[in-house]
């Protein structure tokens, strides 16, 4: 029998990006907001060590910080014909846990999409007729890029983003990004340094006619106070970026950005080691009275909230939808329904991986956004009219890490261990550069996500199911975009090449990317979204559903900054509507 | 001028634990509100270096076998020591006895099902299961086909042969649902290689040895005076977590 | 967790006193600042206890005591007090009963605050939520723990008359004499102390408490405040830090609870009584940068320590302190660099630098004779001039801190 509790205007599922977002604007407004966390606090003195922070093994490998697939797992299979079997391990994505969640032990790149993504379907649609996108289930957002342009502001200004702007105020500005939505300002802080593999990309992209620009970063470049009055230090291109906590405070993470405000509020509250069971709805199934959860002792306790906003993972957030059943669900045989529907990734493979005798990288000196990039490739920047696939990728080329166990590559053909395999290796370490495409990734009818019918957490709650592979024009995109990589590599004249491909049969087992979009999608029908333009629910006026889950299919770009983008968007919403008047934002 | 006892004001050390390390003040404080974010000193849960002596898991035999699997797969040269002396054997043995071993991160509800390439390992036995029943099964493979000889005393070119023929799927030897012998040749492999590039404190990649080689500088944080020399060596050597220099 | 502290309006008091009218908000404001002058707060609240009510554990050389609650707990607290007996208390150190008070509770400062103020924070500490918290306060061991011994030290070393202010000094000068040596007890933890507790006569020159070296705060040019202009010294108690320093440990909750609450009037006044307070003029050589020692600690130090306080040890913005020509790194004591070394440590949180950033600790990981060298490193690097440290120092330390 659960304990019930005093009641809470907000309370918010998971507190990451968007948890910390959606409590600091929402107590600066005067809630009283509770944050459910079923992790345990972090920060950086006591869990980020800057002496013992840099280690491969157990942070890299051994994954010490991410979800340990015990707490939560998830089925998957690549099509309806297959049965979905449980990833026993994380591999392909890896979720974060804990406070700050993902937003701990991400890269930092901290992009934008395109003014084409959030009009996607109509935009296609218009230019190449819909034939073109026939086999493809593309949805249009339900806000554009101009809408939102504010809020992205705001968290780069949040973060302290490193970047060179490409439009401003419609102006095209050198050295940016010359496609990207014009924005209102520059970034806050100039690029991180160049390394040398970002050099050679950016001379040879220039011949090849592109226009690279540095990947906006959220290692910030120079110390910085941000617009809560926290302070960061700068990036020391350290090398353990992604899969690490940052020890020195220059990722922009909700620790190092907002946390220290935001707990010394009173009106806030944050309970760790809390997970929550699942949403309760009024008898009506038409708001929520309140949320179920599990402390750290096995203690149910029932917590009473106006408002409910979940801001775990985009995965764990449509999990929660099904268990709490919120929405109707998606039937990927008749296309009907909206929960789990539309469920993207991102799509890789295509690139190039060169090898030379006379250049030395020292790639150990990296971070997890120094990597130039160009989009001339990107989106729908350029004619598809006489390809056989919509959509692109964003194709880069930088310096992350050098770390050994999983960073040591060999020309092709050299054997896997033995004399040969560690000649190789000590000669060839340091001097290999990589050059790749991050493609989007775009919906169809047969990529969803619904409860699993077999397998069970440990509280006996069904795990989520992904039914996933890469659609066929996203395959046709990356190997076509890879074309174009080949060249721009082939013109550095490596002393050898090797190129990847993309290909069907998505594969839970290599680290892909933890970029999962789909399955609470926001838009303007509630037949085709789970979510309004504002992430309310149509169903459950009373519930905000944030993260990645919102996307209708993903851009070629990293999501971090459009999920952020939309926390503060909803934010406002809130604040400014629905606080007065709470209901529907949207006529159904 | 006035006058006061001296006296200790503030609240950080009567009631902290007399240990060098702690868990962070956090595992306790499951309610924050209304305050400064938690810190407590000495707060922190530093790695713990492994005891050189001595095995955990492996038996003498298996140790045997260990010892002569590492040593093929990075043999010993002037480039670097081999993978026995480079400590990997112990390194895999700490990592079978801790919770890499137990599998105690995993999922490990059933049913046990066998699943398709795609979908990841399946089988019921972790990999201190997996060690164990390969080890035995390739001690039995190497008795019969090699005149009775344990692992450890072939030659160095029956030793490549017999794991060429693990990698490539030639040798099957009889494991388990969802473990197959191309696995357990590739659990080896990765193990062996992560022991030899991993920090010394696990037990392999003494004296740095593995970063020595390659020119990786370890247990740094700060680059930043050297990002943008290019195409210039780093001048400095590798250091270890705990600080070891080469 | 410290809750809001109703102060205006009607307030309905626990307070023991006879029945009267609700007091004067004036007089309760007044009261309020004259609690955060004399940072009450700071030693009457427990870690994670409910604000004045006391039970914080005070470790002095004669043993332990506990801070009393002095809420308006009849019971527990101070609620049954009349004002005479709480002025008594405060500025003879004599609590009801004629129960004499170690000076832990720095009577012998306080004794210079005026009889009206001292009523008005009678008032407000009047409107603080009552808390119900029995407080065992004398835990030092025989013989420290007999009472009546303070009369005799009281005797020896108390003068309660005010100070006499020095002829032709300014209303500033005047006002931040009284603040530091008045209710601000600044000598409390910066002015070193005889073997019976008491203050030495080199004033705010420095002082050791038990595990932390409150640093010399005159004008002396190196080691205390003399490099600093008063606006500079300003901002670092307004926000705990300037470009010189930052505050932590003690110091960041007497910035957190009193001077950032402080009126910049006064804060000024600080200010410039502290750079008035003349120091020694002592100016050491810095020992040679290619000596072993140095060398040793300047490798560990690019090891350990740049990726925040930068090789050339200037700090980053206001987050990492600088180490060059921070007056915290050159004191005569190496005290308070070893154990921010080996325990870490956290900044102070003010409105204006809310980061509240800490360091981690490296205890784990450096030997004794590292953070020696380290330390003896950057206490001569980059201009800075100050005694080396030595291993044996350090394992002192270490062992004091890990039997707490």
């Amino acid at each position: 029998m659960a304990r019930l509790l005093p009641r809470k205007d907000v309370v918010i599922m998971g507190l990451g990006w968007t948890g910390s977002i959606l409590a600091q604007e929402l107590t600066t407004a005067g809630l009283e907001v509770l944050a459910l966390e079923r992790g345990p606090w972090r920060d950086t003195a006591s869990d980020f060590n800057i002496g013992y922070m840099p280690d491969e093994l157990r942070y890299a490998i051994r994954k010490d910080l991410f979800l340990q697939p015990a707490q939560e797992a998830m089925t998957m299979r690549n099509n309806r014909t297959q049965t979905a079997l449980p990833m026993r391990d994380y591999g392909s994505f890896l979720p974060g846990a804990g406070v700050g969640g993902a937003g701990v032990h991400w890269n930092g790149q901290c992009w934008r999409y395109a003014p084409t993504d959030f009009e996607c379907k109509s935009h296609l649609t218009r230019r190449y007729g819909a034939r073109k996108i026939a086999e493809l289930q593309l949805q249009d957002w339900g806000v554009t890029f101009d809408e939102i342009e504010h809020c992205y502001d705001r968290y780069e200004y949040l973060c302290g983003t490193s970047g060179k702007a490409g439009v401003i105020k419609g102006v095209v500005q050198p050295g940016g990004n010359p496609f990207e939505g014009s924005r209102s300002r520059e970034y806050p802080n100039p690029p991180l340094k160049m390394p040398y593999s970002s050099s050679l990309f950016t001379k040879a992209a220039l011949e090849y006619g592109l226009h690279p620009f540095p990947s906006p970063s959220a290692n910030v470049s120079r110390p910085y106070v941000n617009s809560l009055g926290v302070a960061m230090g700068e990036c020391t291109y350290c090398g353990y970026c992604e899969r690490f906590g940052c020890a020195n405070y220059s990722k922009s993470t909700p620790q190092t950005t907002i946390l220290p405000v935001l707990i010394k509020k009173r009106n806030f509250e944050l309970r760790t080691e809390c997970e929550v069971m699942k949403i309760n709805l009024h008898p009506d199934g038409k708001s929520a009275k309140s949320i179920t959860y599990v402390d750290a002792t096995g203690t149910e306790y029932e917590q009473p909230g106006d408002l409910v906003i979940l801001c775990g993972y985009g995965l764990m957030n449509v999990r929660m939808m099904f268990l709490s059943g919120i929405g109707k669900p998606y039937d990927p045989r008749t296309g009907d329904g909206v929960v789990g529907r539309n469920y993207c990734y991102q799509t890789g493979g295509g690139g190039a991986t060169l090898f030379f005798d006379d250049k030395r990288f020292n790639p150990f000196m990296g971070a997890g956004a120094l990597i130039s990039a160009a989009h001339d490739f990107n989106g729908d920047v350029f004619d598809h009219s006489n390809l056989d696939f919509v959509g692109g990728a964003s194709i880069s080329s930088g310096q992350t890490n050098g770390r050994p166990i999983g960073s040591r590559p060999t020309p092709p053909g050299t054997p896997r261990w033995g004399s040969q395999w560690k000649a190789a290796t000590a000669a060839t370490y340091g001097h290999v550069m990589n050059i790749g495409g991050s493609g989007s990734s775009y919906a169809t009818r047969g990529n969803y996500l619904d409860l699993d019918p077999t397998y069970t957490d440990s509280h006996g709650r069904p795990l989520l199911r992904i039914t996933f592979d890469f659609p066929d024009n996203d395959i046709r995109m990356q190997n076509w975009v890879g074309t174009q990589v080949e060249k721009i590599a082939r013109s550095l004249n490596p002393k050898a090449m090797t190129m990847g491909k993309a290909s069907k049969g998505w594969n839970v087992v290599p680290y892909q990317s933890t970029h999962n979009t789909g399955g609470a999608i926001m838009g303007a029908d509630p037949k085709t979204s789970a979510v309004n333009r504002y992430l309310q629910c149509w169903d459950v006026s009373n519930v905000f559903v944030m993260g990645a889950s919102a996307f209708p299919q993903n851009a070629a770009v990293n999501p971090t900054g459009t999920v952020c983008a939309l926390a503060y968007w909803a934010a406002e919403a809130i604040r400014d509507r629905y606080i007065k008047h709470p209901g529907p934002l949207v006529p159904a | 001028m006035s006058a006061a006892l001296t006296f200790c004001r503030r609240r950080f050390l009567a009631s902290v634990a007399a240990l060098p390390v702690l868990t962070a003040s956090h595992a306790l404080a499951r309610s924050l509100s209304g305050i400064k974010p938690p810190f407590s000193p000495f707060a922190g849960d530093p790695p713990k270096p492994i005891n050189p002596l001595g095995w955990y898991f492996l038996r003498p035999a298996e140790v045997a076998m260990m010892e002569a699997i590492v040593d093929r797969f990075i043999p010993g040269d002037h480039l670097s020591p081999g993978g026995k002396d480079a400590g990997c054997a112990t390194f895999i043995d700490r990592q079978l006895a801790g919770s890499f071993g137990t599998s105690s991160r995993l999922y490990t509800k059933g049913p046990f099902m066998p699943g398709l390439p795609t979908q990841g390992y399946q089988g019921e036995l972790t990999p201190a299961g997996r060690y164990r029943l390969g080890l035995a099964r390739l001690a039995d493979h190497v008795r019969t086909h090699y005149a009775g000889k344990d692992f450890a005393a072939l030659n160095h070119g029956q030793q490549d042969e017999v794991l060429a023929g693990l990698e490539s799927g030639k040798i099957e030897l009889k494991l388990a649902p969802g473990f197959s012998s191309r696995a357990f040749f590739e659990l080896m492999l990765q193990n062996t290689m992560e022991g030899f590039f991993a920090d010394p404190l696990y037990g392999g990649n003494r004296g740095m040895a593995s970063w020595k080689m390659i020119g990786f500088p370890g247990a740094r944080y700060d680059y930043r005076d050297y990002v943008d020399k290019h195409n210039q060596p780093y001048p400095h050597g590798p250091v270890s977590i705990y600080g070891e220099h080469a | 967790m410290k809750r809001a502290v109703a102060v205006l309006g009607v307030a309905v008091l626990a307070c023991a006193t006879a029945a009267q009218a609700a007091p004067d908000p004036a007089r309760i404001a007044a009261g309020h600042y004259q609690a955060i002058l004399a940072d009450c707060l700071g030693c009457h609240t427990a870690p994670g206890g409910k604000p004045f009510a006391g039970g914080l554990v005070l470790e002095t050389p004669f043993g332990k005591l506990a801070t009393p609650n002095i809420t308006p707990d009849r019971d527990t607290g101070i609620g049954g007090w009349s004002p005479a007996q709480f002025r008594d208390a405060i500025k003879s150190g004599v609590a009801p009963g004629g129960r004499r008070l170690y000076p832990a509770m720095p009577y012998p400062s306080y004794a210079r605050i005026s009889d009206a103020d001292i009523n008005d924070l009678w008032t407000y500490l009047g409107t603080v939520a009552p808390v119900r918290n029995r407080v065992n306060v004398n835990l030092l061991s025989f013989p420290f723990n007999i009472r009546a011994l303070m009369v005799g030290w009281n005797w020896l070393f108390f003068k309660p008359a005010a100070a006499a202010s020095k002829p032709g000094k300014s209303a500033d000068l005047i006002r931040g004499e009284y603040l530091v040596n008045g209710p601000g007890h600044c000598g409390a933890c910066h002015t070193p102390k005889n073997l019976f507790g008491a203050d030495r006569a080199a004033a705010l020159t420095g002082a050791s408490l038990s595990g932390w070296f409150a640093p010399d705060i005159t004008a002396q040019a190196r080691r205390g405040v003399g490099s600093w202009r008063v606006g500079e010294l300003v901002t670092y108690l307004k926000s705990g830090h300037n470009s010189h320093s930052m505050a932590s440990g003690p110091m960041a909750e007497v910035i957190e609870n009193s001077t950032a609450q402080m009126r910049d009037t006064d804060l000024s006044a600080i200010a410039a009584y502290l750079k008035d307070v003349p120091g020694d003029g002592a100016s050491p050589t810095a020992l040679a940068a290619n000596g072993a020692r140095m060398k040793a600690g300047a490798a560990l130090y690019e090891e350990n320590c740049q990726g925040c306080h930068n090789p050339g040890g200037d700090g980053q913005s206001i987050i990492f302190p600088p180490l060059a020509a921070n007056p915290v790194v050159q004191q005569a004591s190496a005290e308070t660099l070893i154990r921010v070394v080996l325990a870490g440590t956290q900044a102070a949180q003010t409105a204006r630098a809310p980061t509240a950033a800490a360091m981690p600790s490296f205890a784990w990981r450096l030997d004794d004779a590292q953070v020696a060298d380290i330390l003896t490193y950057i206490r001569n690097a980059w201009g800075n001039a100050a005694g080396a440290v030595s291993p044996n120092r350090v394992a002192r330390s270490r062992a004091a801190l890990q039997r707490r």
